[in-house]
């Protein structure tokens, strides 16, 4: 019988289609959005204040204790602060190391170039986070050992430290869409640009930036949303500082809704910020 | 089109139907006020050859972090019951795990052991099948967190005081009291540290019962909105100090071990950890008292071990499994025949075991309620709900 399996979706086109689709709708539906919907349902509840279970009863409150608590608008804006930094500090880095990766460096370096930005990767999240708290540690850590004798100073944990740490984490995640961006601008473009007067930082400006701009908003959508979403980096390295996401860990056992409530702020922040780049054209050409 | 709008159909109907799903699998709301109806254990059967455990760090020990530290593994053998623990850092935690049921026993203090209760996650303790809680001090036995009109819901564990901590080759003079952890002009600003939980708005209020007995405060869990708000004031003037707030212990010990930290709440066994690895360090119980916490073993309402379940409270309950717990956690035993098992023979005196005149300034963890505890019944209290709030908005101004 299983031979004919191959002829029989030929003839049954759409059967073929359904089986081909089933599984990863499902997984789209049922994990991605279900859990979505499920979160933006929860939202709206309610818990027990004694025994804090959750009580299925529509209700704003939590809507209404988030707006009107300066301290969640605050962690908002921190985060926010946070994401931009980081997403900031990444392309400043990345762009030119994916320059020199994509148009300077040899063909043979190149490959090992690509390799080491893989590195990291390969590490735990949690073994690097571990390896800045060691080297931010303020008084006898790795940077005031190193960088003490020439008077700078660790940060120390809290913001600046968050900020540190997510930019080194996420760093691949830039370098790789622009590294491919750059690789797919023909060099002859830049030539012409220098052979009709234009400085470096004029072509730049004008031709390379605006030809790389999808891979950046690419390589920006990671950085920035796994920023928002943080809470491993602030919860090691951030002091007695929080972002969102450790409000939601904070929440999450004794008040469920409340953390569901907060978790929608990243999701609207991400979703607005998905639609500005539609709106750019950058998703198209991407 | 005619299959776009057949996967957005399918697409819709499963959230709905998922969403229903999970509406009707939780709707058995506990809101009123008495507590739901579980059933009792009635005999002890054959084990089941494992045990899903939520406990403090340092209660369940099998050997792993300190090789004579080992009151699982006969346990294990005798029984046939594998032992799987999950730590909890809060008492906040240890509800959240109980509540997904997969879990036969947890260790609950006074601020968890209510809400477990009432929230119809634990089950009432059949204490005679438990033949060592005959020799439980009395005074731990049938108190208002572990039973419920005369229905006994677990079993007492042992008690000790959140201590405060400092770096004796760094903190010159010593500390005596709280009022070092929340002195604005602290020459340690920066290095202090706080317990990261709702619970810690007690340990602000017990220092204002010493320094502003204006405030009529007498129980530190219960707390009327100007006194809550008094108390939430001390912590607002006291963040600035913090460099970080705790709540995982490891990361605690380690930051006493580099100097992060030079002073601030900590528990017993953190000061042993921190010591084991050549931290000078030192945990004293200050001057005006302490919260602490008295510690009940309970099953779960919907243990799928019961039976090892039973087996281990009676274990953990059992002269020398406690003396071991005690001893290493650094609490004061349950057991009254623990205090001759113990490896330093004075530990019972050094925690003041039977030493009822010590307790009087430790406050056992607890849950505020709108009811004040306190027993005033001019005003209302504010109730845990709200301390969790002012915590959560504290901690992320």
């Amino acid at each position: 019988m299983l031979h004919s399996l191959p002829n029989f979706f030929h003839k049954n086109q759409r059967l073929r289609l359904i089986a081909l689709l089933t599984t990863p709708v499902l997984w789209l539906v049922v994990a991605y959005l279900g859990a979505l919907a499920m979160l933006l349902v929860t939202a709206f509840f309610t818990i027990d204040s004694f025994t804090g279970n959750v009580i299925q009863q529509f209700n704003l409150g939590n809507f209404h204790d988030m707006l009107t608590d300066a301290a969640y608008k605050n962690v908002v804006l921190r985060t926010l602060g946070i994401a931009i930094s980081v997403t900031f500090i990444c392309s400043v880095l990345a762009i030119p190391m994916a320059f020199y990766m994509a148009k300077i460096a040899r063909p043979r370096s190149q490959k090992i170039l690509v390799a080491l930005v893989l590195t990291p990767l390969w590490a735990s999240y949690l073994v690097k986070i571990y390896a800045w708290r060691t080297m931010l540690e303020p008084g006898n850590g790795v940077l005031d050992w190193l960088l003490g004798p020439i008077g700078i100073n660790s940060p120390g944990f809290g913001g600046p430290a968050i900020i540190i740490g997510l930019s080194y984490l996420w760093l691949p995640y830039m370098i790789l869409p622009i590294y491919a961006g750059l690789e797919r601008l023909p060099n002859n473009l830049l030539d012409a640009s220098g052979d009709l007067g234009a400085h470096n930082f004029y072509t730049f400006r004008k031709v390379i930036l605006p030809l790389i701009f999808p891979s950046l908003v690419a390589g920006s959508m990671f950085t920035f949303s796994l920023s928002l979403g943080d809470y491993i980096t602030a919860q090691i390295i951030g002091g007695k500082l929080q972002m969102l996401g450790n409000v939601v860990y904070q929440n999450f056992s004794i008040n469920l809704p409340f953390a569901a409530t907060i978790a929608m702020v990243p999701v609207s922040i991400m979703a607005l910020y998905l639609y500005l780049v539609r709106r750019t054209g950058a998703l198209a050409s991407m | 089109m005619h299959k776009k709008r057949l996967v957005s159909l399918i697409a819709v109907a499963s959230v709905t139907a998922l969403i229903l799903a999970g509406c009707s699998s939780g709707s058995d709301s506990a809101s009123d006020s008495g507590v739901p109806k579980v059933d009792m254990m009635k005999e002890l059967g054959a084990g089941e050859g494992q045990v899903n455990l939520v406990a403090w760090a340092g209660y369940v020990e099998n050997g792993s972090t300190d090789p004579n530290v080992d009151w699982v593994t006969g346990f294990e053998k005798e029984t046939g019951c594998k032992v799987n623990v999950k730590n909890g850092a809060t008492s906040d935690d240890m509800v959240a795990l109980m509540k997904t049921g997969e879990y036969d026993v947890v260790s609950a203090s006074g601020d968890a052991s209510l809400r477990l209760i009432y929230g119809g996650d634990v089950a009432p303790v059949n204490t005679d099948l438990i033949p060592n809680y005959a020799d439980i001090f009395e005074n731990l036995k049938m108190q208002q967190w572990n039973s419920v009109d005369g229905v006994a819901y677990g079993i007492p564990h042992g008690r000790g005081a959140n201590l405060l901590a400092y770096r004796t080759d760094i903190v010159k003079p010593a500390p005596t009291s709280w009022s070092s952890v929340f002195d604005v002009n602290s020459p340690y600003k920066g290095k202090i540290t706080a317990y990261d939980s709702p619970i810690y708005i007690a340990d602000a209020a017990l220092y204002l019962m010493e320094t502003q007995p204006e405030l009529g405060i007498t129980y530190p869990y219960a707390l009327d909105q100007a006194q809550f708000d008094a108390a939430v004031e001390v912590l607002k003037a006291q963040k600035p100090l913090i460099g970080e707030y705790w709540g995982d212990y490891l990361k605690h010990v380690a930051s006493l071990k580099s100097g992060g930290t030079v002073l601030g709440t900590t528990w017993q066994v953190n000061i042993n950890l921190a010591k084991g690895e050549g931290t000078k360090v030192e945990g004293i119980k200050p001057t005006g008292g302490s919260t602490g916490w008295s510690d009940t073993w309970m099953v779960s309402s919907k243990a799928k071990n019961p039976n090892c379940a039973y087996m281990w409270m009676n274990h953990i309950a059992s002269p020398a499994a406690n003396a071991g717990v005690a001893e290493w956690f650094g609490e004061a035993p349950s057991n009254a025949k623990s205090c001759d098992l113990t490896a330093d023979k004075n530990h019972c005196a050094t925690f003041h075991a039977a030493d009822d005149a010590y307790w009087a300034d430790v406050y056992y963890w607890n849950t505020a309620t709108e009811a004040c505890l306190d027993g005033r019944t001019d005003v209302k209290c504010v109730p845990y709900a709200e301390w969790v709030k002012a915590w959560s908005s504290l901690r992320n101004s």
